[in-house]
C-alpha cells in the first residue's frame, strides 16, 4: 500500500469523525496560535523602544545643534531637535499648575521623542520660525488645568505671556507632566537665549544608534571640550528592556507551549478512541494480510495529519491576530517561532499519535476480531 | 486426490485459561482437507468450531499440535510471514460486519491486493472480475451500508477469492441472512467449488452443512463424525 493511498485513507478517517476531528484540530490550532502570537507580543514589546540619542552637557547651543544636521559627517542622523527646558507655572481661569518640564523645541522632537499628540495638532516649522505662542501639553497638565474641559483652543498664561493650547500629548509613562512649545517662543518668553538643556538626535532606520553615536561624538569633539557633554544612547536602557522582554517572551512562550502540549494530549485521546472504535476493522485488515507497518502507518499518518492541519490553521490565525495590538503591544511575528512551532506540531502528531498507533498495530488479529 | 493437502492438521489442542478455569476448546483434532474439497464443520455452540476456524486461518495459535497450510508449517512463521500467509493463501468470510465501512465495495475487494503490493490498475481489474463472478459488478461503487446483508456477504466472498487463495474459510457466513440471501450465497459457494476452489465453511445450520460434500461434526473439542455425503440442493442451483 503506497503512501498516497495511506494519506487518502487517513483523510477519509478524519472526515468520517467530523466534529471530533474538528475539536482535536482546534486544540492544536489554539496551542500553535498561542505560541506564535505570545512570542510575537514579547518580541513586539522588545522592539517598541526608540532609536534616539540624547546629548546633554554645558555649552550646547543652537549652532552646535545645527552642525549635527550634517549629511556628510553624520549620514545616520535623521533629525536634530534642540531642547530648551525650564520649569514654569501655567495658569488658566484661576487654576494653576507647575510643570518642571516646559520645553521649547522644534516639530521634529515629537517623532524623535516618540510623543505624538492624542488630540489637536503639533506645532509647525512655521510656528517655530515665527515664534508663535502655541503649546502642546501633556496629559497630566491637561487634567490638572482643564478638568472636564477640552484644552485645545484654550489660552494659558505662562511667565506672563499667553500661549494657545493646540494639542494634548498621548499618554506616555512618566511623561505626562510636560508642555512643549516652539523653541523660539520659549527662549523669548521664558528661558532666554542661554545654552540648550539637551539636543535630541534621531537615528535613521538603517543606522544603528551606536553608529550614529560615533558620528555625533566626532562632530561634538571639534566644537566642545571632551568631557563637557555626554551622549545618552536610548538603546542602552533598551538593553535592559530587551532583557525584561526576553524573560517575558520566555514566560509567555512556556505558557503557550503548555497549551500546545494539552492539544497533543487531545490527539492521543482521539486516536485511542479511534483505534478502539476501529478495532474490528483492524482485525479484518489483519485477516486480509495487512502487515504491521501498514496499520502503524495508517494511524500515525492520521494523527500527524490532524496536528499538521491544526498547525497550519494555527499559523494562519496567528498571522491574522498579529494585525491587532494586544495589551498595547503590536506583535511582531518571529519567523523562527513559526517554523519551530510547525515542526513541533508535526512531532506532537507523531509522538502523541504513536502510542495508539503502536497499540493498533500490535493487536493480535483474533483479539481485534473478537472486540465487541 | 493428488498433491499436497490444502490443510493438514495434526493433534490440535487449544486451551484457554489455566488451573480450575481451564477450558479445552480443542482436544486433539486431526484433519486433512484435499484440494477441491467442500467441507462443512458443524457442532453446537461451544463445540470448538470457531476456535478451529481461527487456528486454520492463522488468526490464533494452537496450544499444542501443528497445522500445515498448503504444505507450510504455520507454527514456525513470524508475525510478518503470517500476515503474508493470510494475504496469499487464505480468503476469509466472516459472519457479519466483515466489510470495511466508508469505502466502496470494489475498494473492499481490492484491499488484499493492495496489501499484496499490486498496482492500482491491475487491482481494479481483478476486483471487478471478482465482483462480476458473484454478480455484483453493478454495485461496485456502493458503500457497505448501501448494500443488503446478503450483498455484503457476497462482496466479502469476492474479496476472499480475489487473491486466488488456496483456501476459502467462511465462519457462519449465513448467520445473519434470510433464507433467500442464504440460498444466493450458497449457490455462489457451489459455483466456486465446481470451479475447483477448496472451501471450509463453519456453520450450525443443517441446511448449510448439507450443501457440502464432506461434513465434520465437532463435540467438546473433538471430531465425532467425519462423513462424505451426497451434497443436497446442488442440482437445483446448477439448473
Amino acid at each position: 500500500m503506497s503512501l498516497p493511498e495511506i494519506v487518502r485513507s487517513a483523510f477519509r478517517g478524519i472526515g468520517a469523525n467530523g466534529p471530533r476531528s474538528l475539536l482535536t484540530v482546534l486544540g492544536i490550532l489554539i496551542g500553535v496560535a498561542a505560541v506564535i502570537l505570545l512570542v510575537a507580543v514579547g518580541n513586539g514589546s522588545a522592539q517598541g523602544g526608540s532609536n534616539t540619542l540624547t546629548i546633554m552637557g554645558t555649552g550646547l547651543t543652537m549652532k552646535i545643534a545645527e552642525s549635527l544636521d550634517d549629511p556628510v559627517l553624520a549620514p545616520g542622523v535623521r533629525s536634530v531637535s534642540p531642547v530648551a527646558g525650564t520649569s514654569a507655572i501655567l495658569t488658566w481661569e484661576g487654576a494653576e499648575h507647575r510643570s518642571d518640564s516646559f520645553m521649547g523645541t522644534v516639530p521634529g522632537w515629537f517623532t524623535a521623542a516618540d510623543s505624538p499628540v492624542e488630540t489637536g495638532a503639533i506645532f509647525t516649522a512655521d510656528d517655530e520660525a515665527q515664534a508663535r505662542r502655541v503649546v502642546v501639553i501633556g496629559r497630566t497638565v491637561a487634567e490638572e488645568l482643564f478638568p472636564g474641559t477640552d484644552p485645545v483652543g484654550q489660552r494659558v498664561t505662562v511667565g506672563g505671556a499667553l500661549f494657545s493650547v493646540i494639542g494634548v500629548l498621548k499618554e506616555k509613562r512618566d511623561a505626562g507632566d510636560t508642555a512643549v512649545a516652539p523653541i523660539s517662543a520659549v527662549q523669548q518668553v521664558l528661558a532666554g537665549y542661554g545654552p540648550l538643556s539637551a539636543i535630541l538626535v534621531e537615528a535613521g532606520d538603517a543606522s544603528p544608534a551606536d553608529t550614529v553615536e560615533g558620528q555625533v561624538s566626532a562632530i561634538l569633539d571639534t566644537k566642545l571640550e571632551p568631557g563637557s557633554y555626554r551622549v545618552v544612547n536610548a538603546s542602552q536602557p533598551l538593553e535592559t528592556r530587551t532583557a525584561t522582554a526576553r524573560a517575558f517572551t520566555t514566560l509567555l512562550g512556556a505558557v503557550a507551549a503548555v497549551s500546545l502540549l494539552v492539544g497533543g494530549l487531545g490527539i492521543t485521546n482521539i486516536m485511542l478512541v479511534t483505534v478502539a472504535e476501529r478495532t474490528r476493522e483492524i482485525g479484518i485488515r489483519k485477516a486480509l494480510g495487512a502487515p504491521r507497518r501498514v496499520i502503524l502507518a495508517q494511524f500515525l499518518v492520521e494523527a500527524t495529519l490532524l496536528s499538521v492541519i491544526g498547525g497550519g490553521l494555527g499559523v494562519a490565525v496567528a498571522y491574522l491576530g498579529s494585525h491587532f495590538s494586544i495589551a498595547g503591544v503590536q506583535p511582531v511575528i518571529v519567523p523562527g517561532s513559526v517554523a519551530l512551532v510547525l515542526g513541533v506540531s508535526v512531532l506532537i502528531g507523531i509522538f502523541f499519535g504513536g502510542l495508539p498507533a503502536v497499540r493498533a498495530a500490535g493487536l493480535r488479529p483474533i483479539d481485534a476480531l473478537r472486540y465487541p | 486426490m493428488t498433491g499436497t493437502p490444502v490443510l493438514d492438521v495434526r493433534n490440535l489442542t487449544r486451551v484457554y485459561g489455566d488451573g480450575a478455569t481451564e477450558v479445552r476448546a480443542l482436544d486433539g483434532v486431526t484433519l486433512r482437507v484435499e484440494r477441491g474439497e467442500y467441507v462443512a464443520v458443524t457442532g453446537s455452540s461451544g463445540s470448538g468450531k470457531s476456535t478451529l476456524m481461527n487456528i486454520l486461518g492463522c488468526l490464533d495459535t494452537p496450544t499444542t499440535g501443528g497445522c500445515l497450510l498448503d504444505g507450510v508449517d504455520v507454527g514456525r512463521l513470524t508475525d510478518a510471514q503470517l500476515a503474508l500467509v493470510r494475504n496469499r493463501r487464505i480468503g476469509f468470510v466472516f459472519q457479519e460486519f466483515s466489510l470495511i465501512p466508508r469505502i466502496s465495495a470494489v475498494a473492499n475487494v481490492e484491499l488484499p491486493l493492495a496489501y499484496h503490493g499490486i498496482k492500482p490498475a491491475e487491482r481494479r481489474r481483478r476486483a471487478m472480475s471478482a465482483l462480476d463472478l458473484i454478480g455484483l459488478a453493478d454495485r461496485a461503487d456502493h458503500e457497505p451500508h448501501q448494500l443488503s446483508g446478503g450483498q455484503q456477504q457476497r462482496v466479502a466472498v469476492a474479496r476472499a477469492l480475489v487473491t486466488e487463495s488456496a483456501l476459502l474459510l467462511a465462519d457462519e457466513p449465513t448467520g445473519n441472512l434470510d433464507s433467500h440471501a442464504t440460498e444466493e450465497l450458497l449457490s455462489v459457494f457451489d459455483e466456486l467449488n465446481a470451479a475447483g476452489r477448496t472451501i471450509v465453511i463453519i456453520t450450525h445450520e443443517p441446511g448449510v452443512g448439507a450443501r457440502a460434500d464432506r461434513l465434520i461434526t465437532l463435540f467438546d473439542g473433538r471430531i465425532v463424525e467425519d462423513s462424505r455425503q451426497e451434497p443436497a440442493g446442488r442440482h437445483a442451483a446448477a439448473a
